[in-house]
């Protein structure tokens, strides 16, 4: 997906690695910024989208003729107050004047996520409950934390040191990718450094911040009895620092690599605009982000988020349910198990409400049967 | 043995620490973790080393633990032992003027009141230009007055206390009087009172620096050289405040390089160093550009002490970690410590100097490991030397943090306090026993006296 991104050395900060992107060339024909205008909740056709959105990202885009400036340092006629109430946006992504689009970062992919099956099942089988089939997942909710919450994710935005030339980071939290976010230019980027803060994150996330406080330490790598001169020295630390550079490469490909699932959100001229979703295998980290897509196929814009091993079982188990027409006994025997088995997985999900009590009472009363 | 070790490390952390922190905010910590940090180690070396606590004050220590020491020595006064009160008072002589009023002011606001604590106002007013300090720091001195209640000379009582619109006699006083109603009277005041005075006549700020110029000191001259046209021997600066003046600037003029020199010299012929083969590794990563608060403070104090060592030195080679062209040291990219360390290893020199926050990133860990490998394997005689200076103090450590077991950790203030610090080194190695210690610090404290006694019978 990063094809055209060099990684830098990480930068490390308490439990946090930040891997630093570079880019050679870069595009002047689509600039990215922050939008001024804040909002809490998003209308939608026949739904609302509630959730605490701190700001929004404003994507430029022009022919290619001329380059263009960074959003916010156009000479042009100010604007005092915003286009949209305070308080309620309009759709996830939306066309502001001119070539310009205002969307929710992360709240897109998000909503991906959450849109996933969401009218409920599409075949009537009997021990669907009532609800599950006249309002399908309303609401459907999955919390996540605030960056500004991570213990130490401040700290290591503020001593991190951006490049030259730098246009994206992965950040690691106890060596595992939290986020990957890439800018269309360095500008926008050294703009966006401290918006991260703003981003949310997976539970898991959050958890790994507080759990290990600190990285782990470099072993030095030649043991005392092979040392007898300052050109070993030397060696052992050449070794010491091509393992610390290699990390990012390393820990980066097995994400990046995955086969995703995109759905195309907005064609902004020649750019197009995706949010996708992993796998949703649970043995697998996986993430569900958004990116904007030049014509020549590079990545200009990347924002994701890593789904903690609840939030993709539950949206694994909906898959799986989709994938077997809405059918539990299908699901039973793919995975060589009960019936009674499989709804029992379903109720500790959290998805007991899709199924009407007496059913579940039974699955449960020959579960303590014949257990 | 345990005991003695303890309290031995325990106090060299202390001083160490009083060395280095300032209580603001560090590149890696906030303004609070250093407080709270650095007050812990105050209270706990007041609670369990009296003695040594009183005596720190001599050692050279940087003016906010000083003040701090000064503050909490007078509010536990019924613990007191002998010698204390000298030391507080020649202490309080020696610190700036505004950060002495400053401490008897928190005095104070902690609501600290006793015999002693009014006796040490008394006397150190009594030891001041009383007129000029009710003039320049007039807040602090009717704070301290009127807690103590001092008995003011001359007409200082009416001038701070009663509203009124009658001359002094004084002239200094009369000065003041009648700035307040005349733009042309403002010119004859301390530079900071003249000021906020300049203000509230709504005098252009270029016209007011040029013809105030006469009454601004050394250290107004430097802040505002960047302000607007004014004049100064940079010569007379101290080397660490003229280094972070350079740094500051785009391009170094000759006149701050020869100030630099100047500078260097000064501190020489004060404290006379003559160091033998001296390699030194100066940090300018970009941590060393400090905070807001200290802005590039940590390079500049790098920058301060290769320009000693440059002179100090028969033979001497300095090794940044991110060699530069300029004439001046940027702080960019990662701290890589080892590969500089190993460079200056080759050269054999006898005394290794290392400059840094210890904070190491490329990788981490490294130059720890060749430092101890360096002395347990190939320089099992010691035969280079090394110290470790460390202008950050950190918080979690409750001392600048060390480098590696085995090199002495020393906290720097400032390029003007290397003798010091060099001299200091040892205590930090482990090698040294309480006793030496203690008869550091008595040695110190008596020479910190005696210079005392001797400025006074030259007044």
């Amino acid at each position: 997906m990063l094809n055209d991104l060099t990684l830098a050395p990480s930068q490390a900060c308490g439990a946090f690695r930040l891997v630093p992107l570079l880019r050679e060339k870069n595009r002047t024909d689509l600039r990215l910024g922050l939008s001024k205008e804040s909002g809490f909740a998003v209308l939608e056709p026949k739904a609302v989208y509630t959730s605490y959105i701190p700001h929004a990202l404003v994507v430029e885009w022009n022919d290619g003729s001329a380059p263009l400036a960074a959003v916010g340092t156009q000479l042009k006629k100010h604007r005092h107050s915003s286009a949209v109430p305070p308080g309620v946006f309009h759709r996830m992504a939306k066309r502001q004047d001119g070539r310009r689009l205002r969307f929710l970062p992360l709240h897109l992919a998000m909503d991906g996520l959450l849109a996933l099956h969401f009218g409920g099942p599409t075949v009537q089988w009997g021990y669907f409950s009532r609800q599950a089939m006249s309002k399908g997942f309303s609401p459907r909710v999955e919390s996540s934390v605030a960056g500004w919450a991570l213990e130490g994710f401040a700290d290591a935005l503020r001593v991190f040191e951006i490049h030259e030339g730098q246009v994206g980071v992965l950040v690691f939290v106890a060596d595992s990718l939290a986020t990957a976010f890439v800018a269309p230019h360095p500008d926008d980027y050294r703009a966006l450094h401290d918006a991260l803060l703003q981003d949310f994150f997976g539970e898991l996330i959050w958890q790994y911040a507080v759990l290990y406080p600190e990285s782990p330490p470099c072993e030095f790598p030649t043991p005392a009895e092979g040392v007898n001169s300052l050109a070993d020295l030397r060696v052992a630390v050449e070794v010491m620092r091509s393992d610390w550079a290699s990390f990012g490469r390393m820990a980066a490909v097995g994400v990046m690599d995955v086969p995703v699932t995109a759905e195309k959100v907005y064609d902004a001229g020649p750019f197009r605009l995706e949010r996708f979703i992993g796998s949703l295998d649970p043995a697998d980290e996986n993430h569900i982000g958004e990116r904007i897509v030049a014509p020549d196929g590079s990545v200009q814009y990347l924002k994701t988020y890593r789904l903690s091993a609840n939030q993709t079982r539950r949206a694994y188990m909906l898959k799986q349910l989709a994938d077997h027409d809405w059918n539990v006994e299908s699901i039973a025997k793919k995975h060589r198990l009960t019936a009674n088995d499989v709804l029992l997985q379903y109720e500790h999900a959290g998805y007991g409400w899709l199924f009407h009590q007496h059913v579940l009472d039974a699955a449960r009363a020959y579960a303590r049967k014949y257990s | 043995m345990f005991a003695e070790r303890t309290q031995r490390e325990d106090i060299v952390h202390f001083l160490n620490s009083c060395y280095a922190c300032t209580g603001q905010r560090e590149f890696y910590e906030n303004a609070r973790s250093q407080r709270v940090s650095i007050d812990f180690l105050h209270q706990y070396v007041l609670g369990n080393y009296r003695s040594v606590y009183a005596r720190a004050l001599a050692v050279g220590i940087n003016h906010f633990n000083q003040a701090q020491i000064i503050v909490r020595l007078l509010a536990t006064g019924k613990q007191a032992i002998p010698g204390e009160g000298a030391l507080i008072a020649r202490a309080l002589a020696t610190m700036p003027p505004q950060r002495a009023w400053k401490a008897l002011r928190d005095v104070r606001r902690l609501g600290i009141n006793n015999r002693r604590a009014r006796a040490i106002a008394r006397d150190y007013l009594r030891g001041r230009d009383a007129v000029f300090d009710c003039v320049k720091y007039r807040n602090k001195v009717k704070a301290v007055a009127c807690h103590n209640h001092l008995s003011l000379p001359g007409e200082a009582g009416p001038f701070l206390f009663e509203k009124r619109s009658a001359p002094f006699q004084t002239p200094l006083f009369e000065q003041v009087r009648r700035a307040w109603h005349s733009a042309e009277a403002v010119y004859e005041l301390p530079f900071t009172v003249a000021e906020g005075l300049a203000a509230k006549h709504r005098i252009p700020r270029d016209q007011f620096l040029a013809k105030i110029q006469h009454r601004m000191t050394q250290g107004e001259r430097l802040r505002l050289q960047k302000a607007g046209d004014v004049a100064i021997d940079l010569g007379r600066s101290p080397l660490t405040k003229l280094a972070l003046y350079a740094l500051s600037l785009p391009e170094v003029a000759e006149d701050v390089s020869q100030g630099m020199e100047r500078a260097v010299a000064a501190i020489l012929r004060r404290m006379p160093m003559a160091l033998g083969r001296v390699a030194a590794i100066l940090d300018n990563s970009y941590s060393t550009s400090g905070t807001q608060e200290k802005k590039r403070r940590p390079l500049g104090v790098a920058w301060a002490v290769d320009r000693v060592l440059a002179v100090a030195s028969c033979e001497y080679r300095a090794f940044w970690t991110h060699p530069f062209a300029g004439p001046t040291p940027p702080a960019r990219g990662a701290t890589d410590l080892a590969t500089p360390i190993l460079d200056a290893l080759e050269t054999s020199p006898e005394l290794l100097v290392i400059v840094t926050d210890a904070v190491e990133n490329d990788p981490p860990g490294a130059a720890a490991g060749v430092l101890k490998l360096w002395q347990s394997r190939l320089d099992p005689w010691g035969k280079v030397a090394i110290v470790h200076l460390n202008p950050v103090f950190s918080a979690g450590d409750y001392a600048p943090r060390p480098l590696c077991d085995g090199v002495p950790t020393v906290g720097l203030r400032d390029a003007e306090s290397l003798p010091t610090a060099l001299a200091f080194a040892r205590f930090a190695t482990g090698t040294t026993t309480r006793a030496d210690l203690e008869a550091f610090l008595d040695q110190r404290a008596a020479e910190f006296l005696a210079a005392g006694e001797g400025a006074d019978r030259a007044e």
